[in-house]
Formats: C-alpha cells, sequence, structure tokens
C-alpha cells in the first residue's frame, strides 16, 4: 500500500473513535509541552547568562603580556614559543599584528597610572584608567547616571561612585550604601583638574626618554555604580577616560622605568594590550593566534566552559523530566493500539483476506502512531510555548516588583521546535512498534471468526 | 489435534463451478480457507495454477490472495466504517492502483452489481443482498481469476439469494472464471454447480458431476 493510502486510512481511523484518540493525543501534547517548557527554560537561562556575560566584556576579551614581563612567570609563561630575553617587545608593532589576527574586533593598550585629582581645589588620589568607546554597548555602565563619553577623545570623565562620594567629602562608607543618582545630580558638568606626567621619547637616542609634568581640565559627564572591586570593567581604576584621549597623552607607566633596561628604540612598551575577539566562541582560536606571535595571553575561557558544562547539565535534567511525561503518553499511545486491535480484529482479517500484506497492515498502524504522535507534538509544541510565554511573564511582573528590569529567560528555538515535533513523532512510531507488528501477524483465519 | 480437512486429493479444472458441501465442521470452510492462502496445511499441498501455496512467502501469499483469488463470506465482511466505494476500492488499494484510477474501476464494479446509486452508503444503510453484492464486487475488483464464496447466501432471503447466485454464474460463464462455492444447501448447489463435492469429517465422501445440470445442459 501507498504511504499517502496508509495515511488516508490512518486518519479515517482515528476519525472513528475520535474521543479516544483525541485523549491519546492530548497526553502526547501534554508529554511534548513538558518537554519543551522545560527545554525553552533551560535554553532561556542559558542564553540569559551568556548574554549577560558576552555584554559584561569579560569573555570575549584576551589579555596579551609580553614574555619579557617575568613578573607572572608561573601563571602565565608559555613553555613553548621563544624564550623571553628573545620575544618580541609588546609595542605599536605588536598591537597591528594583533589586530591583524582573524577573529580580533580591537586592541587596546591598558592604560592606567594613580595620580591627583583636584575638584574644588582639593586633591584626591585615584588609579585612572583608559576607556574604549567600544565600553558603551557593554553592560559594565548598565545604571550609569549621566552618560558616556561624547567622542573617542573628548576631554571627559566618568567616575566611579564611591570616587564621587570622595569629591562630594562625603565620608566613605561601603559602596552598596552611596546611591549614584544623589551624588551624580551635583557633579555631573562639572570640571576635576587631573595631573600626569608624559613620557616623551628622546629623538637622538633610543631608550632614552623624558618625564613632563602634565595638567589638563576634564568634564565629568558620568558617574557609574561599577564596583571598583569586581572583576568588571578595568579593575580597580575610579576614575576612567577615554582610550584615545590616554593614549594621546602617553602618560608614564609604573613598568616604564623597568622596561627601559631592554628596549632597543623608544616606542613606549605596554605592560599588556586587550585584545576584544567578536565572539566568545572565537576566543580559544584568537589565543592560540597570539601565542603564536610569541605572548602570553590569559582570558576567562574556562569559566564560560563550566558555565556551558552547568547548562548542559541542566539541559539534561530538565529533558529528562520532561521526557517522563512523554514516556507516559507514549504508554497511552501503545494502549489505544492495542485497543484498537482487539476491536479492529475482524477488520484487519477482512483487510488480509481481500489482499493487505503483513507490511499493509503494519504500516497502517503505524501511520495511526504516527499521526497521534505528530499532532500530539504540533499540539504540545505550541502548549509548551504558552506555557513557556506565561512563566516568562509571570516572572517579568516579579522581576518588576523586586525593581529589576524584565528579562528574557525563556526561548524556544527553531531547533527545539523541530526536535519537539521530531522526537513526538519517533516517540509515537516506536510506542506503535509493538502493536503494529501484533496486527500484522495476526491469523485472518481467526481474525475473520471474531465477532 | 483435529483434523479439520483430512486426506484430500482434490483437482479443480480453471473456469468450473465447484460446490463443495457438508454439515457443520465437515471442513469445507477450512478447506476453502486453505485455497484462499489464509490458512496452511500442517501437511501436504495446496497447488494452484502450477504454484504451490506452502512455497510461498507471506507477502507473496498476500499478492496470491490479492490477484488470484476473490473472496465473499456469507456475513459479507464489509468494513463498517467505510462507505460502499471505499469498501469496493480496498483491494486497488493494497494493489497499490492510483487514486483516480480506483474511483473509476470500482465505481464500475459496482454499477456491474447494480449498486451505481448506493456509493457514499455505509454498509449498514444496505440490505443484506445490497451486501452481498457489494461484497462480491470487492471481490472481483483485481480481476481474479478464481472466486472463492463461502455460504454466500447464507443471511439473505431465498429471492436474493438467487440474484447474488445468478451474478456468480454468469461470472462463471461469461468471464470463465472458477468458483469454489461452500454450501449446505443441496439444492442451491445442484441449482449452479457443475460439480459437487460433498465432505464429512474432514473427508471427501462424494466427488461427482452436478446431474441436474448435466440433464439440464443435455435438455438444452
Amino acid at each position: 500500500m501507498k504511504l499517502y493510502d496508509s495515511v488516508e486510512l490512518a486518519a479515517r481511523n482515528l476519525r472513528e473513535s475520535v474521543l479516544r484518540n483525541s485523549l491519546t493525543t492530548l497526553g502526547i501534547s501534554v508529554g511534548v509541552a513538558s518537554l519543551v517548557a522545560m527545554l525553552s527554560l533551560g535554553i532561556g537561562l542559558q542564553q540569559l547568562a551568556s548574554r549577560r556575560l558576552q555584554r559584561s566584556g569579560l569573555f570575549d576579551s584576551i589579555v596579551v603580556t609580553s614574555r619579557r614581563d617575568l613578573r607572572g612567570y608561573n601563571r602565565e609563561q608559555e613553555e613553548s614559543g621563544p624564550a623571553p630575553a628573545e620575544s618580541p617587545d609588546l609595542n605599536e608593532t605588536a598591537r597591528l599584528k594583533i589586530v591583524n589576527v582573524a577573529g580580533v574586533v580591537e586592541v587596546y593598550p591598558d592604560l592606567r597610572f594613580i595620580t591627583d585629582v583636584r575638584f574644588d581645589g582639593k586633591p584626591h588620589l585615584t588609579m585612572v584608567a583608559g576607556l574604549p568607546f567600544s565600553s558603551k554597548d557593554g553592560d559594565s555602565f548598565e545604571g550609569m547616571q549621566g552618560k558616556f563619553f561624547s567622542s573617542e577623545d573628548a576631554h571627559e570623565v566618568i567616575l566611579q561612585k564611591t570616587f564621587a562620594a570622595e569629591l562630594m567629602g562625603k565620608p566613605t562608607r561601603g559602596p552598596e550604601e552611596i546611591n549614584v543618582a544623589d551624588v551624580a545630580r551635583p557633579l555631573l558638568g562639572k570640571q576635576v583638574e587631573m595631573r600626569y606626567t608624559e613620557r616623551e621619547g628622546s629623538v637622538q637616542d633610543a631608550g632614552s626618554y623624558s618625564v613632563i609634568s602634565h595638567e589638563i581640565s576634564l568634564t565629568i559627564v558620568g558617574v557609574t555604580d561599577l564596583d571598583p572591586d569586581s572583576m568588571r570593567g578595568s579593575a580597580r581604576a575610579r576614575l576612567f577616560i577615554p582610550q584615545k584621549l590616554t593614549e594621546g597623552m602617553r602618560p608614564m607607566q609604573a613598568y616604564d622605568m623597568r622596561a627601559s633596561n631592554g628596549v632597543t628604540s623608544n616606542e613606549p612598551i605596554y605592560s599588556n594590550v586587550v585584545a576584544r575577539v567578536s565572539g566568545a566562541g572565537k576566543v580559544d582560536a584568537v589565543e592560540q593566534a597570539i601565542k603564536k606571535l610569541g605572548f602570553n595571553t590569559f582570558s576567562i575561557l574556562d569559566a564560560t566552559k563550566s558555565m556551558r558544562r552547568f547548562f548542559a547539565i541542566l539541559d539534561l535534567f530538565l529533558g529528562i523530566f520532561g521526557s517522563l511525561a512523554l514516556t507516559v503518553a507514549s504508554i497511552g499511545i501503545i494502549n489505544t493500539l492495542v485497543m484498537a486491535i482487539l476491536e479492529r480484529r475482524r477488520e484487519i482479517g477482512i483487510m488480509k483476506a481481500v489482499g493487505a500484506s503483513d507490511a499493509d497492515v503494519r504500516g497502517l498502524f503505524f501511520a495511526e502512531a504516527g499521526a497521534m504522535g505528530l499532532l500530539g507534538g504540533v499540539c504540545g509544541t505550541a502548549l509548551g510555548w504558552i506555557i513557556g510565554r506565561a512563566i516568562n511573564f509571570g516572572t517579568n511582573i516579579y522581576l518588576r516588583r523586586q525593581g529589576f528590569p524584565p528579562e528574557h529567560i525563556w526561548a524556544v528555538p527553531i531547533w527545539l521546535v523541530a526536535g519537539a515535533l521530531g522526537f513526538s513523532f519517533l516517540v509515537s512510531l516506536l510506542s506503535g512498534l509493538y502493536p503494529a507488528s501484533r496486527a500484522a501477524r495476526l491469523d485472518p483465519v481467526q481474525a475473520l471468526r471474531y465477532e | 489435534m483435529i483434523r479439520a480437512v483430512d486426506g484430500i486429493t482434490l483437482q479443480i479444472p480453471a473456469g468450473e463451478f465447484v460446490a463443495l458441501l457438508g454439515a457443520s465442521g465437515s471442513g469445507k470452510s477450512s478447506l476453502l480457507n486453505l485455497l484462499a492462502g489464509l490458512d496452511s496445511p500442517t501437511a501436504g499441498s495446496v497447488i494452484v495454477e502450477n504454484q504451490s501455496l506452502s512455497g510461498l512467502s507471506r507477502e507473496q501469499l498476500a499478492k496470491y490472495r490479492r490477484h488470484t483469488v476473490g473472496m465473499v463470506f456469507q456475513s459479507f465482511n464489509l468494513i463498517p466504517s467505510m462507505t460502499v466505494l471505499e469498501n469496493v476500492e480496498l483491494p486497488l488499494r493494497f494493489a497499490e492502483v492510483e487514486r483516480n484510477e480506483r474511483g473509476t474501476l470500482a465505481m464500475n464494479a459496482l454499477e456491474k452489481v447494480g449498486l451505481g446509486g448506493r456509493l457514499k452508503h455505509r454498509p449498514i444503510e444496505l440490505s443484506g443482498g445490497e451486501q452481498q453484492r457489494a461484497a462480491l464486487a470487492r471481490a472481483l475488483i483485481n480481476q481474479p481469476r478464481i472466486l472463492l464464496a463461502d455460504e454466500p447466501t447464507g443471511n439473505l432471503d431465498s429471492r436474493t439469494g438467487t440474484e447474488v447466485m445468478e451474478l456468480i454464474r454468469g461470472l462463471n460463464e461469461s468471464l470463465q472464471m472458477t468458483v469454489v462455492l461452500v454450501t449446505h444447501e443441496r439444492e442451491l448447489a445442484e441449482r449452479y454447480a457443475d460439480r459437487l463435492i460433498f465432505l464429512a469429517d474432514g473427508k471427501v465422501v462424494a466427488d461427482q458431476p452436478n446431474p441436474a445440470r448435466t440433464t439440464a445442459g443435455a435438455k438444452s
């Protein structure tokens, strides 16, 4: 019998016992729905975590250091590759090489220095760091008061809230006690004077340079909630200025003294540069490529690996719980079809008498199981989607009440829809295996005698 | 062990109309099931058109039932959930005949048995005679060379029984179709069959040409 004939006959048979078959199909729908709801929740949470981490800028960044820098010898030094003394300097030339590595979006030197900042005539000592313009899109500055730098080299400054509180003369308490909006309001738009020392290379003598003191005026444009002790952003800095501006200032770095012993030119040497990669997935490959250039690298990729493992396990367990309902549903299919064989025994006998082969009868029962599976799969996926939306909706109401922005904790990717349909179809066919082969083996003489 | 059919040796030439007669439990239906390939003998063989049925696989037996033999039963055995047309089409589905052709063939077959106006009716809406005619149309749809009829008039009144038997006799004569009729009504057998085979306890007790028909033939 042709497939469409089997399907047509199966559909007719399903319509004949519409209540029983609908209930069986409903059982499958509930099974598929629980599977879809569970997995979509797992996937949604994973995506949420990945999204947050991605935006934090930690997981797509690689810190590149020179092998000449022996401070982190035990931790970062690669055993393969050139020896420290033979390795290249981490300078502008190296930076350009790293930019050209496939997958690298931008490379910027990690510039920071400790200096005096004067506000209202009073000096304050702090760590200043250059902040690349691309940080604007990250979530490190979520909840910032004011705005981000207006251009890549604007004479503007963003303050960390504890430093802002210090400028305001407020006693320094724990960062959680400081309200960003309160400290930001009087400071935004005000000027601070910042001192720094410029490292000016000598034209005549490679390896020698002069140190010149400068002072510039900067406008406070933002106050951030960023915790300086957290790993986010440029660690421990409490005052941020645009990266391009910092590079142009050529501020004297703490390691300049140490580096001057080995340099062959008066080009500035960087302690470390940060390479931003187009996606967390490319970090590994880019790291390897940079190592080949003769530098040491460091990334927090391992943390994402363990996160991925955690979510894989979570998805597995959610999937197992979801599948339990589908297993119960598949027993329902077996039951329905076995009952159908008993009821339609005579019909099967008639079919065999008029020329149906075992395969025809088997195919017919398979088609019935498959049709219930497919229909149950479609309804179940829709139901799971609705459940997921409901969970999302409920969670967002809760989040809003708790004062958090709404989140997308639930996701139904197209592969999950296809997978759920395929899985439900497959499980149904498997469930139909026993009833179908039992129907096919039925002795036609016995079956025809059955009343 | 009960021997339903025991030590029977029979030869039925093509085109013959044979009646198997006997009381209930004499083994006539069992013999018919063996001829239909629905059952297989524990010993011995059934040879149809030079082919032994016991040598056929289940798939080949299904094909044999589909193309070589057609069956009608006492209880009609139409599928109640299908219309008359669908019932008649059923063997064509198993024979993988295209849908359009299937419809035409089934309609023509039903026209021939006088059911052209009842195509969309369900079996339950038909009289016994109509149901048996529909069953006959189904048995003949694949143009089999052998028609096996198991008490085809058993559930019919004498008038409609006669109608059905006339149809069967007509097929036998016009298409040279071999007919094996199982019945316990001697009168019916004598009226239509060429040859009468009497069974008792699974054995052939008499096998003779139908005297009534031979005389009738001699008379005409």
